[in-house]
């Protein structure tokens, strides 16, 4: 009994994964396939095998410049997000404070608001003090999201850590700052990484805010490819190729954090 | 003292002000903005009129704000409806050690950190009939499938759209939730000859409270701004079938340039979420401690 159980779970499980893996397939074959022979015939795995469109996106700076931009903002916001995130949730795992429960409700809410709804004053504010299409513009604009987000995994992270660790430390004679990174963040190094990643992850894929906020210095590659698309008509094979491109940095850095993230979400409460 | 009590510390302050001056440049700076336009008509940046609450008047009349909300909230439920079940099956049926567990993980995640308009874009190829495996496949089956043409479907292929790109969400929640019961647990309920179901019921299910509460709120945040997808996928249509509020917000925003009446609708749909949230949070809530209690009686 046990063993047909264990089946259908695999099953189950293979199933999802095809389901969930099939349109990337997709994707990825018509990544290597010329636009004619998308256009002209229907294939399961190209017939005329061609990197063509990964050559376009690599020497043509219109493209590869998008993935540019896209990781500097994207790369500023994660630093932000969590070295302002980092003292905060220490503050709210381990001490009680005038208005702490408010504050940490009122950084909540900034998750749920829709970026739509902060478009119109994003776009005065920026364009008021100077920053519109910059790359700081952008990972400031996507603070809003990422340092609540931030605040509130590293503060279960933190909550999993006794509290006898810090008096200790603190009755050895160590400072604040001193504890702070010697001790508590070596213990909350997994929090720090699955904090990263999420930060890295929602600012990596935003596009509404993103897209208004730049037109060409700082343009990133999510806004890249849909004014391609209403430009140049259908060139499927590039957009595949484009699109490929931009999951493998999520590839690279989720591999990375496996262990983290499976050991990190058993603590924390992500 | 009570030992398991934080201690009161007014010094804490200091540690929060970085995100406070953070939050507070790109949240409450933005939100006086919406405020301000939203209670006067700017004929130029010279020329304003205060027009008090006329266009939240204006807004709450309008039938096609009240189309959007209508196919916001059924767009929301269905997600939840579909997403969580299936995301607690998956983390039920993911191997729990070993290398196995790691490459599922990996395999399951993926779709999270694909950019939401390369999402839009892989459906659009992907549904195609004369290009894409899904829709070349219904087509072949003698289904007369098209989500540019057909309202409902391109509604399910939205909704499908949305169960492939979140569902792991949910998984990864809840798998956190799984891992975290201890083995004894488990122990136990053999010992007493327990079903499996009876082990899921009142083992990991309460166990899993915590992060499906979280798993709840934040599909539902989400869905409820959900803009990126349907505007690659579909643009709001056919006619407005996949218009969802932040579409329709955007293109009143943007497209339109009304500020007085986006910003009016902007601090509405703030308001809404607001509600539906603090509504929700307090229902799940309770719900865990009519649970608790019903386990103590």
């Amino acid at each position: 009994m046990h063993d047909q159980r264990f089946h259908k779970r695999s099953i189950f499980l293979a199933a999802y994964i095809i389901f969930a893996l099939l349109p990337i397939y997709w994707m990825v074959n018509m990544s290597f396939k010329t636009n004619e022979e998308i256009l002209s015939s229907f294939s399961l795995w190209p017939q005329h095998f061609t990197w063509g469109n990964y050559l376009t996106i690599f020497t043509d700076p219109s493209w590869y410049s998008g993935y540019i931009n896209s990781l500097i903002y994207v790369a500023i916001n994660t630093v932000i997000s969590v070295s302002v995130a980092l003292p905060a949730a220490y503050a709210f795992s381990r001490y009680r404070f005038l208005g702490d429960k408010h504050i940490f409700f009122w950084l909540l809410t900034n998750r749920m608001t829709p970026p739509a709804v902060f478009l119109l004053p994003f776009f005065q504010l920026y364009t008021t003090l100077g920053l519109m299409d910059t790359h700081i513009a952008v990972a400031m604009a996507h603070l809003l999201f990422n340092v609540p987000l931030a605040v509130w995994i590293l503060e279960g992270f933190m909550s999993g850590i006794p509290r006898e660790i810090d008096e200790t430390a603190y009755i050895d004679g160590y400072s604040f700052p001193r504890f702070f990174v010697m001790i508590f963040l070596p213990l909350i190094k997994a929090g720090v990484g699955v904090a990263a990643f999420f930060c890295f992850m929602f600012s990596w894929v935003e596009l509404l805010l993103a897209r208004t906020l730049t037109s060409v210095n700082a343009k990133p590659i999510v806004a890249t490819m849909t004014r391609t698309v209403s430009a140049s008509g259908m060139d499927w094979a590039t957009l595949a190729a484009a699109g490929v491109l931009t999951i493998v940095p999520g590839a690279i850095v989720i591999w990375f954090v496996r262990h983290y993230i499976a050991k990190g979400f058993a603590m924390g409460r992500v | 003292m009570n030992p398991t009590e934080k201690p009161v510390n007014q010094k804490a302050w200091w540690l929060v002000l970085p995100v406070l001056l953070c939050v507070a440049f790109s949240a409450i700076l933005p939100l006086m903005t919406v405020v301000n336009y939203s209670v006067q008509d700017i004929i130029s940046p010279e020329r304003r009129v205060f027009v008090g609450t006329e266009w939240f008047a204006a807004v709450m009349r309008d039938e096609e704000l009240h189309g959007a909300l209508w196919r916001q909230l059924q767009f929301s439920l269905a997600v939840l409806a579909v997403e969580i079940p299936l995301g607690i099956a998956l983390a039920l049926s993911m191997p729990a050690q070993g290398w196995k567990s790691s490459a599922v993980l990996v395999l399951v995640a993926l779709s999270l950190l694909i950019p939401w308009n390369v999402v839009g874009t892989i459906w659009q190829i992907y549904g195609r009939a004369d290009i894409g495996l899904l829709g070349h496949t219904l087509q072949a089956l003698g289904f007369d499938y098209s989500y540019t043409g057909d309202p409902v479907h391109a509604w399910f292929t939205v909704l499908i759209m949305d169960v492939w790109h979140w569902t792991p969400l949910v998984a990864l929640l809840a798998f956190a939730g799984l891992r975290s019961i201890p083995d004894a647990y488990y122990q136990a309920a053999r010992i007493d000859g327990a079903s499996k179901f009876a082990v899921f019921r009142y083992i990991q299910l309460p166990k899993m409270r915590e992060v499906l509460m979280i798993a709840v709120l934040l599909r539902f945040m989400d869905s409820f701004m959900i803009y990126t997808e349907p505007f690659v996928l579909t643009g709001g249509g056919p006619g407005t079938a996949t218009t969802f509020l932040s579409q329709y917000l955007t293109q009143k925003a943007v497209g339109q340039f009304d500020l007085g009446p986006a910003a009016a609708f902007s601090l509405i749909y703030f308001l809404i979420i607001l509600l539906l949230c603090f509504v929700l949070y307090n229902w799940m809530q309770s719900l865990g401690t009519a649970h608790k209690e019903h386990a103590h009686a």
